[in-house]
């Protein structure tokens, strides 16, 4: 840690990084965000923003369990829920009763209030909404940690399966050809976006994460040609969105997690522009 | 044609006995697929010669595509899959190539085809960088299907007939024992669905392969395919050439009367002609 401040301190002579919760904040962007821009591109590809989304929601009961166990940090419990209902969406999904979209929506809300009905038992959940938002300015070096560890984690896995999952994701017979385990790389996928989504929560917010997953992908589709410029440009969009959103958070006095994600907006708000322009 | 691919009308006496033909086969033997309690498939047996392009036809819902899967492994199935080499040694799983109907993307995904193709060949993910050969590698598949020239085309881009002839170049690298084909019902124009069957029957006499399939448009069958074989009631119903089959009673209730006058009526026209000259 000292290392990098030193480095800040070098590289970065401006006010707003003088804090060191800013500089521990920037380093959890720099390392949050290229996560984001990759897992998204695919998330995209899947059409899987709404699932994203139910995992953040889920998020919620995770919480209410680890307050009822008298886990201190409901880290444990909300990844142990998370990851136990992206098994039960996909179990469900594989019985083929009815569309995913219903399957999903039935567990997220379902989640949801399970969560808030415990949380709000004795009206407190006031205490809970720092959830809803996140608080990114109060990241720890032991959070950072954590996350450089997953980084360094959801990296290699990602090198190991994309190729694979990109195949799956167009046809699965035609990847069960080229002897593809579809529903491995399917349960290996879902598992990873659970685990990074949850993860983050407590810094980018319940109510915006899965918005952080969609836009940059959504922005370099919009220009992008082949599968490297897609990579590239989400990556690119979503470490400029977050950089730049923590700083001019630190200005306005705003939530971080929503000012990026706004700031992403900006960003498909002009690709698509462009996509029109270009045709 | 080669008169040991004709099977006897209507029957599957087939199983059991062995390549007689000094060929590699491919043999399906008392195949059956349950899902859910009910019967999709039963008691299907196929026999292929390589070389041999064999049309499944059939009503819709008749189990076509399910018989595919099947065969391939990815809904499972009860009896049995063998893939013989020329001197009947050898009941190793064959290699397979799949040609989909279609691909699930929407026309605006960023997946070009060197994309495809390079997340089928490679182990390093095609957002990082791509192999030196592999560029090559896949302009040379792509020459197979006529299809070289859209090696940097987003995969949306293309009409149905390039992309299927796409699919079909990367099936057939590497070359399979035995390449399946799902045919789209739609989106495909009668003059590239002429080409892309002229472009199978060619492949199949370049290289040794068997090929399977799923077809809708019974001309083109009646007048590529080598074997035909109509799924009906869960089961091949009838199986044998081309005129067997569409001289056969269920056949002609299925598809209508006219279109199987019309086809004997041309097909007599045909053997005039060839005794003629």
């Amino acid at each position: 840690m000292h290392l990098w401040y030193s480095l800040v301190d070098l590289l970065l002579p401006f006010g707003w990084i003088q804090h060191a919760f800013m500089k521990n904040a920037l380093l959890g962007v720099l390392l949050v965000t290229p996560i984001f821009g990759l897992l998204g591109t695919m998330i995209v590809n899947n059409r899987m923003a709404f699932f994203s989304d139910s995992l953040g929601h889920s998020a919620l009961t995770g919480i209410a369990i680890g307050v009822i166990l008298g886990i201190e940090n409901p880290l444990w419990s909300m990844l142990f829920f998370s990851v136990l209902i992206t098994i039960a969406i996909l179990v469900v999904k594989e019985a083929n009763t009815a569309s995913t979209d219903t399957i999903i929506g039935v567990f997220s809300s379902t989640a949801m209030a399970l969560g808030i009905v415990i949380l709000s038992r004795n009206g407190g959940f006031t205490k809970y909404s720092v959830y809803l938002i996140g608080d990114l300015l109060s990241i720890s070096s032991f959070d950072l940690m954590t996350l450089g560890i997953v980084f360094v984690l959801v990296i290699a896995l990602w090198i190991v399966v994309f190729n694979k999952l990109l195949l799956a994701s167009m046809n699965q017979s035609l990847a069960r050809s080229r002897g593809i385990n579809v529903r491995l790389y399917e349960y290996l996928f879902a598992m990873i976006m659970a685990v990074i989504v949850t993860i983050s929560i407590q810094w980018v917010g319940i109510l915006i994460i899965s918005s952080l997953l969609i836009l940059p992908a959504a922005s370099s589709r919009n220009i992008a040609k082949n599968m490297r410029q897609y990579h590239v440009y989400s990556v690119l969009i979503a470490l400029i969105s977050g950089v730049s959103g923590l700083i001019l958070s630190y200005f306005w006095g705003t939530a971080t997690g929503a000012t990026i994600v706004l700031i992403s907006a900006v960003f498909f708000a002009v690709t698509f522009i462009t996509k029109l322009r270009l045709g | 044609m080669n008169l040991n691919m004709i099977q006897p009308k209507c029957n599957h006496s087939r199983q059991g006995t062995a390549c007689t033909c000094g060929l590699c086969c491919t043999k399906i033997t008392n195949f059956g697929v349950s899902r859910g309690g009910t019967e999709i498939l039963r008691n299907v047996n196929l026999h292929i010669h390589c070389g041999d392009l064999t049309a499944i036809i059939g009503p819709n819902g008749a189990g076509k595509s399910t018989l595919l899967k099947a065969i391939l492994g990815e809904i499972s199935h009860t009896g049995e899959l063998q893939f013989l080499d020329a001197k009947n040694e050898g009941t190793t799983k064959p290699s397979m190539g799949y040609v989909p109907q279609k691909l699930d993307l929407d026309s605006s995904s960023p997946t070009s085809v060197l994309d495809l193709f390079a997340a089928a060949h490679t182990k390093i993910p095609i957002w990082f960088t791509y192999p030196k050969k592999t560029r090559e590698r896949v302009r040379e598949s792509l020459a197979r299907t006529q299809a070289e020239h859209l090696i940097n085309k987003r995969l949306g881009a293309l009409s149905g007939g390039e992309l299927q002839r796409v699919l079909l170049a990367l099936a057939l690298d590497p070359i399979p024992h035995l390449l399946l084909l799902d045919e789209p019902v739609s989106g495909i124009d009668q003059r590239g669905l002429e080409l892309f069957y002229k472009t199978v029957s060619i492949l199949r006499e370049n290289y040794d392969l068997s090929i399977i399939l799923v077809s809708h448009d019974l001309n083109l069958v009646a007048e590529y395919a080598d074997q035909v074989a109509f799924v009906n009631n869960n089961t091949i119903e009838c199986g044998g050439t081309p005129q067997e089959v569409f001289s056969n009673e269920k056949v002609i209730q299925t598809f209508g009367l006219d279109w199987s006058k019309r086809y004997l009526r041309d097909e007599k026209d045909r053997v005039d002609n060839a005794l003629m000259v």
